[in-house]
């Protein structure tokens, strides 16, 4: 299996795309960084009993003042900034997959539903899928965010809400050409029910085109959240997200404290740039036409 | 043409009335707006009269009644925080929002267009694979972070642009305009770049897209053929065409580029539309939140009407059905 | 000095076009030469992916990149186009040489009217005012058998059907009377009604205003009716060429044989079509020896060893192979 892997000409133009291997570095990185980081970190940002007040305000290891236990220096109240990073990035990573995990069931059943059903089923779907795509979803998210109130549940309920769409009209465009080819119709005419006929034949030739969007989903949500949070609509403070942290930092920005708020939205380009390179190189692997 | 006409006309009508009943049951979920406008000492009584002076006490299908049948004579409902009409207050603030959006707009596409056409067209070339690399960077970036850091260094730091707020403004046809001033244009520069990058981005990557499928057209190859050169052929021929895919997400780019002067206008303190909106989500005041989406939702279904129309002046091929 | 009419109107000489790309060198002209006079209708034929196409590229300069010329020739009127810049390239283009494509519906650009992609022909080869453009525009539309050519001009390629957009093609190949025309598949996108209406059209034109033409096709069929003499391609080579009635009554070349048996006979009520064997080798990795060996029916060993090179068989013919057919010999 690995060897076949290996061997297989997907696995040969990633090696060749200087863009995959970059940004699958940098997202495995991040990702290893969120699993493992917080353990390689002395102190726990939300302990307050580990925050000292002396430490506040410290710069960056690199300039005048720097402390060498805190590289990338600290907030207001003596919080390491790479260790908030390091939590923050768990919070705004798991809120982008898990919305995506989400938006993706959802989307792809209401899409399989629609295509293979038809009729009202399908039009009340696609229409309400028609309207929503005409806002953008920052502002949908926004709007849902103002009526529900802060919190990780809720955010997660409100790019949820804004995701679903992709996916629902990706599938049911597939589905639909999918039950006209021969094989789904002799299926039909054998009298397998329904459900499983779209879950044995339909389900596994409509996930393709899925993958990508739903890694480049990832990195829309994780921006998304993180922009919510900044007007201070998403997370609570008591589990600030990389946008939270950027938000916290922008507060003291003018007086000349770049640092709380600026490697924040550093940890959140690295993450979204390596999650957007891979995505490019997939788009074009799975997608033959753009070759 | 008229009937085409009167069908997007109903059809409009019919979003826009969907939107308004998700607005108003979404808005009916929001915190109890009856506390934002007694004082805090107030007694249960008291509160119990606000809340029949805002119509709270009543059913929400009867608020939407309310709302739908005072809207249709005009009346958009009053801020509970600033005691006056919604309407005129965002509307007092639209032309800010505007003016913002408008310049963002105008930059994207100026910087947009000629890059993606040069990626497009020289696919392979070095100066190609770092546009690529830097609009791939435009679009993982949040935005209200580049506005940050540009705070930081052009106001903060080197002092050259102020960091908030409107520059002077003049009255142009009865609006007052910031960017018929020197000031104005100072005021707007970092707050209009900022809002401006994730479109450019996108601008860029759709216009080389659009490029490189034109150029394997074979029109492309029948032009050269005839003795055009290679830059006519690139001009003339294909950026027309491959402009097409780009003028469909037109309009949603500049639904989003609305969308995100929220962001920008909450950073740079611009006393748009946007930053009201955030203030009354703050502060629950549930009339001006409404207005403001009803008129984004009226503005996105006009431009979207708009953009099928700019469609048809460019493309020959499709006729207004 | 030579007489100048002893001097083709183009001459090819070892032409080589490789493309570079990374699964390995495609080569898909290996060697081709060929002469064509002023007048002469030349066919130039083989199934798809026998390099056809390439061939016509190459004569105009629009071979890009990974492709390349390698080497060779070719002469227009003793003038080396391989060498020529791209600005002289510029001038022979629409104005000496003109190409009409295979399809029609891809070939005119569906945003300018078809009055302004003719126009652009004129603005680009001649010196001639609007009006004198426009009036020279109708009048070529109407020799090719467009009716209201005025009105016409102002119309979209999407508003023409495929057979009219075909004839707009060609008044455009047509309008700066050049001397070769280089048609790639004229007819192939058409219906077959429309087909032969096209190619009579070509003929009438080429003959109005003393033009050449290569008539690249698959179809043996369109190629003996019209073509002077044939030359056929296989692989990137020359298998085959002499004059058309020679080559079709008795070819000497088992593939060109091939060919023309499996043209479909509507005289004779045939039971089955007969169809080549096999298929176009990897032009990445071609066989050492004849590389037609493996679909012939007459291979023996030496096919594999040695590459047959072109010699003088009976009449015009001239052939690559080592057991060429005799005229009435059965392949």
């Amino acid at each position: 299996m690995m060897t076949r892997f290996l061997h297989s000409e997907f696995f040969h133009n990633y090696k060749h795309s200087s863009s995959a291997v970059i940004g699958s570095t940098l997202m495995l990185g991040f990702a290893f960084a969120v699993i493992v980081g917080p353990l390689l970190v002395a102190q726990n940002p939300y302990d307050i009993a580990s925050l000292d007040l002396m430490d506040s305000y410290k710069p960056p290891l690199w300039l005048e003042g720097g402390d060498p236990r805190f590289p990338l220096g600290t907030d207001g109240q003596g919080r390491d900034v790479w260790a908030s990073i390091l939590y923050g990035a768990r919070i705004s990573v798991f809120i982008g997959l898990v919305a995506m995990i989400a938006s993706c069931t959802i989307g792809t059943f209401l899409g399989l539903v629609a295509g293979f059903y038809g009729g009202i089923v399908d039009s009340v779907i696609m229409r309400i899928a028609d309207i929503q795509l005409s806002f953008p979803s920052i502002l949908i998210a926004l709007f849902l965010m103002s009526a529900v109130g802060t919190g990780v549940d809720k955010v997660l309920i409100a790019l949820t809400a804004v995701g679903w769409v992709v996916y629902a009209r990706t599938v049911r465009g597939s589905t639909l050409s999918e039950i006209e080819k021969e094989y789904v119709q002799a299926a039909k005419v054998a009298g397998l029910p329904n459900h499983k006929i779209i879950r044995k034949h339909v389900l596994p030739n409509v996930l393709t085109p899925l993958i990508v969007i739903a890694t480049i989903q990832v990195g829309t949500f994780v921006l998304i959240e993180a922009s919510l949070s900044f007007l201070g609509v998403g997370v609570p403070i008591t589990q600030p997200s990389l946008g939270l942290l950027i938000k916290n930092g922008f507060d003291v920005l003018f007086s000349g404290l770049w640092w709380t708020s600026v490697f924040p939205g550093i940890a959140i380009m690295i993450l979204v740039f390596g999650i957007n390179l891979f995505g490019d190189f997939l788009r074009d692997e799975l997608n033959p036409r753009l070759k | 043409m008229l009937g085409y006409l009167l069908k997007r006309l109903i059809q409009m009508t019919l979003v826009l009335w969907v939107v308004s009943v998700i607005v108003f049951i979404m808005m009916s979920f929001t915190g109890d707006p009856v506390f934002m406008v007694v004082p805090i000492d107030a007694t249960d009584l008291e509160i119990e009269q606000a809340r029949r002076l805002l119509g709270l006490d009543q059913s929400v299908l009867v608020q939407y009644w309310k709302f739908m049948t005072s809207l249709l004579h005009g009346d958009f409902g009053r801020s509970y925080v600033f005691r006056q009409p919604a309407m005129t207050l965002i509307l007092e603030r639209l032309p800010a929002t505007v003016e913002m959006v408008v310049v963002a707009m105008v930059l994207a596409v100026a910087v947009a267009i000629p890059l993606g056409v040069y990626a497009g067209a020289n696919p392979n070339g070095r100066i190609s694979r770092t546009i690529m690399a830097g609009s791939l960077m435009g679009i993982s970036l949040p935005g209200f972070w580049v506005g940050m850091v540009l705070i930081y260094l052009f106001a903060v730091t080197w002092g050259i642009f102020p960091s908030s707020g409107r520059g002077d403004t003049a009255e142009v046809l009865g609006l007052r305009i910031s960017l018929v001033t020197r000031d104005g244009w100072h005021h707007i520069a970092l707050p209009a770049i900022t809002l401006s990058l994730g479109t450019m981005a996108i601008l860029l990557r759709m216009t080389r897209a659009g490029m490189m499928e034109v150029s394997r057209q074979d029109f492309m190859k029948f032009a050269r053929a005839k003795g055009a050169t290679r830059r006519d052929v690139l001009y003339k021929h294909g950026l027309k065409n491959a402009l097409i895919p780009v003028i469909t997400i037109f309009g949603l780019q500049l639904g989003d580029l609305i969308a995100f002067a929220t962001i920008t206008e909450t950073i740079f303190s611009w006393p748009g539309m946007g930053k009201l909106l955030i203030d009354s989500i703050y502060r629950a005041d549930r009339p001006v939140i409404v207005v403001y989406l009803m008129l984004v939702a009226l503005i996105f279904v006009v431009i979207n009407f708009l953009v099928d129309i700019v469609y048809t002046l460019i493309d020959p091929r499709i006729t207004l059905k | 000095m030579e007489n100048s009419e002893h001097i083709p109107l183009l001459e090819v000489r070892d032409l080589h076009t490789y493309f570079h790309t990374f699964s390995g060198t495609v080569k898909a002209v290996n060697g081709v030469s060929f002469e064509i006079g002023k007048g002469e209708v030349m066919g130039l034929v083989g199934e798809s992916g026998g390099g056809k196409s390439v061939v016509g590229f190459s004569i105009l300069g629009l071979i890009d990149s990974p492709g390349k010329i390698e080497s060779g020739e070719l002469l227009l009127e003793g003038q080396d186009l391989v060498t020529a810049g791209e600005d002289r390239l510029r001038e022979i283009r629409g104005r000496e040489i003109s190409m009409v494509f295979q399809d029609p519906m891809t070939s005119l650009n569906p945003l300018h009217t078809v009055g302004r992609q003719m126009d652009e022909v004129l603005r680009l080869h001649s010196d001639l005012g609007a009006e004198a453009r426009q009036t020279t525009c109708i009048e070529m539309l109407e020799s090719v058998g467009i009716s209201r050519a005025a009105e016409r001009l102002k119309a979209y390629p999407h508003q023409f059907s495929g057979g009219m957009r075909q004839r707009v093609v060609i008044a455009i190949a047509m309008l700066a009377r050049p001397k070769l025309i280089i048609a790639d598949e004229p007819t192939t996108a058409l219906d077959v009604t429309i087909q032969s209406q096209i190619l009579k059209l070509m003929r009438a034109q080429i003959a109005d205003k003393g033009a050449s033409m290569i008539l690249i096709t698959h179809d043996l069929a369109v190629v003996s009716e019209m073509a002077d003499h044939i030359t056929v391609l296989y692989c990137g080579n020359v298998v085959e060429r002499g004059q058309t009635r020679d080559l079709i009554e008795n070819p000497s070349h088992p593939y060109t044989r091939g060919l023309i048996d499996s043209i479909p006979d509507t005289t004779q009520r045939l039971d089955r079509l007969s169809q080549i064997p096999g298929s176009v080798p990897d032009i990445r990795n071609l066989p050492q020896g004849c590389n037609f060996r493996e679909r012939c029916p007459r291979a023996q060993a030496i096919c594999a060893q040695k590459e047959p090179s072109l010699t003088p068989q009976h009449k015009s013919l001239m052939a690559a192979c080592h057991f060429p057919l005799k005229p009435g010999e059965a392949a």
